[in-house]
């Protein structure tokens, strides 16, 4: 009966007591960490449904999000192949012309400048309009001379030329400034159309991702009502009990976000092909974008947190419902 | 150990589970509890066990006052209380070894003590062979000295029976009460709720008998 006395025997000087509440701590997590990673494999349908589900919430708007990027990326190329044309009035020559040209080209807000002469003009239209033999007939050039204009990159938005242009209007020598640009900044807003829409979605299935999982979790809770009493009652402390539910929500967050991550890698590189082909019949090298490494840590990051927040809502709502009777 | 002065239990809706019960348990003392189903045994032992707050009155575990424990202070005054349930209450999704283990666990051992532990108390009960085994598969004595084996893995000062024989045969009941004066040999506190008054009899313990909620002490010749 010895070995029942050292077994038993209360308090008896115990070399080997608990750990320290600290340590304890990061060894239940640590413990729990994989043992609800277990968990999830021990039963792969079901929660393979629950994180396709998180999956494919996810992919949606963030895969919508790689695509605008990608025609912002495009737009943004044509934006700096805006060009304004100024018309000047039919008193100024070639040579006032040129010397204005020379002058306007120390606008910081223009990458370059072209002058097109009124005899060029007059020889561009001609070969151009068709109308070649008629124009023999006049006496004198009906054409002004016009500047062509590339505003630079970094002043390309449309506020900016748009300044730009009222700016040029004003010279005395400028009968006409004209841009054009209107269907630029049609798409401009169109895109910001897109992108508010895009995060009205996001927000929507973000609130799907967390009903999705706090009901999952809520579930699991339930039919493990026994088990929660059981352990309330051999001294388990709520955040003990807590803590395999809110890793089962991070797991679930976690493998959700890499499975969206998956999806928006092989839509874009199903829609690579095809798109490069119809940048190539636009004679662009333009290539789609796929996600980079920093907005797909963000998107498992935020799977993660939806994750979480979702378990933590059903853990707080049904937990503390659950005692001993 | 235990205290009880001038303790009523109301349960809403007017049933007086108990009327001004008194007594005490000293440390190491062994007692029975019994009286008929419905005289408030099951009570008096929620109430030590936490689960069930007094009405009016007092209860002290170790001089503590029980009234006194908040909401965040009861599982770790309940790691000091080996409680055993006569449906032994174990779980059928882990191992025998997983199931003693659990205390262990929740008190945050290292994984070789856990190991030790276990094992010491499943050789105590007499199941070491069987740690790898779901309880699923093992008989009702079994099971019970599995739910005895968790109770006593964190060496609590005190235990607490609810019924732990109500599903056994005679033979077997006798054992697990042997169980249980061994422990207290060794100087833990037990508290046994129990109405089997032939086992009761045969065995040299203080018994307070509960009676409509009211508590009374008897000698084993008194009972019948």
């Amino acid at each position: 009966m010895s070995k029942t006395k050292s077994a038993a025997g209360r308090g008896a000087a115990d070399a080997s007591q608990p750990n320290s509440r600290f340590t304890a701590y990061l060894l239940n997590h640590a413990q729990v960490f994989f043992s609800s990673l277990g968990k999830l494999y021990r039963a792969p349908m079901s929660n393979l449904m629950t994180v396709a589900v998180i999956g494919i919430a996810l992919a949606f708007p963030m895969g919508l999000y790689v695509l605008l990027q990608n025609l912002q990326a495009v737009s943004g190329g044509w934006n700096g192949a805006t060009q304004i044309s100024l018309f000047t009035k039919m008193k100024v020559n070639d040579a006032r012309a040129a010397e204005l040209g020379q002058e306007l080209r120390l606008l910081p807000e223009i990458e370059s400048l072209h002058v097109l002469t009124r005899q060029e003009a007059m020889s561009e239209f001609q070969a151009l309009s068709g109308f070649g033999e008629a124009l023999e007939v006049l006496e004198k050039n009906p054409l002004p001379a016009v500047l062509i204009i590339h505003p630079n990159e970094a002043n390309s938005s449309p506020a900016q030329v748009a300044l730009l242009v009222e700016k040029l209007r004003q010279l005395p020598e400028i009968d006409i400034a004209q841009l054009d640009m209107q269907w630029v900044e049609r798409l401009y807003t169109m895109m910001e159309i897109g992108e508010r829409g895009i995060i009205v979605i996001a927000a929507l299935l973000a609130l799907a991702v967390l009903l999705t999982v706090g009901n999952t979790i809520r579930l699991d809770i339930q039919s493990r009502r026994d088990e929660i009493v059981i352990v309330k009652l051999i001294g388990a402390t709520n955040a003990f009990i807590r803590r395999p539910f809110l890793y089962t929500g991070f797991w679930y967050g976690c493998l959700g976000g890499v499975i969206s991550w998956l999806m928006i890698e092989i839509s874009l590189s199903l829609l690579a092909g095809p798109v490069q082909r119809l940048a190539g019949l636009y004679g662009s090298d333009f290539s789609l974008a796929t996600m980079n490494l920093l907005s797909g840590l963000g998107l498992l990051a935020i799977s993660i947190l939806l994750g979480l927040a979702g378990s933590w809502i059903a853990v707080g709502r049904h937990l503390n419902e659950i005692e001993p009777s | 150990m235990i205290r009880f002065q001038n303790l009523f239990k109301r349960y809403p809706g007017g049933h007086d589970a108990l009327s001004d019960v008194c007594f005490d348990l000293n440390d190491g003392e062994m007692a029975f509890l019994t009286g008929h189903s419905g005289a408030g045994k099951s009570t008096l032992l929620k109430i030590i066990s936490l689960i069930e707050r007094p009405t009016r009155g007092q209860a002290l575990l170790n001089n503590v006052n029980l009234a006194k424990i908040g909401k965040r202070r009861i599982p770790y005054m309940r790691r000091q209380i080996g409680i055993i349930f006569q449906d032994h209450q174990l779980l059928f999704d882990r191992s025998v070894f997983d199931n003693v283990a659990l205390p262990l666990v929740i008190a945050g051992y290292r994984h070789q003590e856990i190991g030790r532990r276990v094992r010491a108390s499943l050789d105590k009960v007499g199941l070491l062979d069987k740690e790898k085994q779901n309880p699923v598969t093992l008989s009702g004595g079994e099971q019970q000295r599995v739910g005895i084996a968790r109770a006593v893995v964190n060496k609590p000062p005190l235990l607490l029976a609810d019924e732990p024989t109500g599903n056994l045969d005679p033979e077997l009941s006798w054992e697990i009460m042997r169980l249980f004066e061994n422990f207290n040999q060794v100087g833990v506190t037990v508290l046994i709720a129990s109405h089997d008054l032939e086992l009761i009899k045969r065995m040299d313990h203080r018994i307070l008998t509960l009676n409509q909620g009211r508590m009374f002490e008897q000698t084993s010749w008194e009972l019948d």
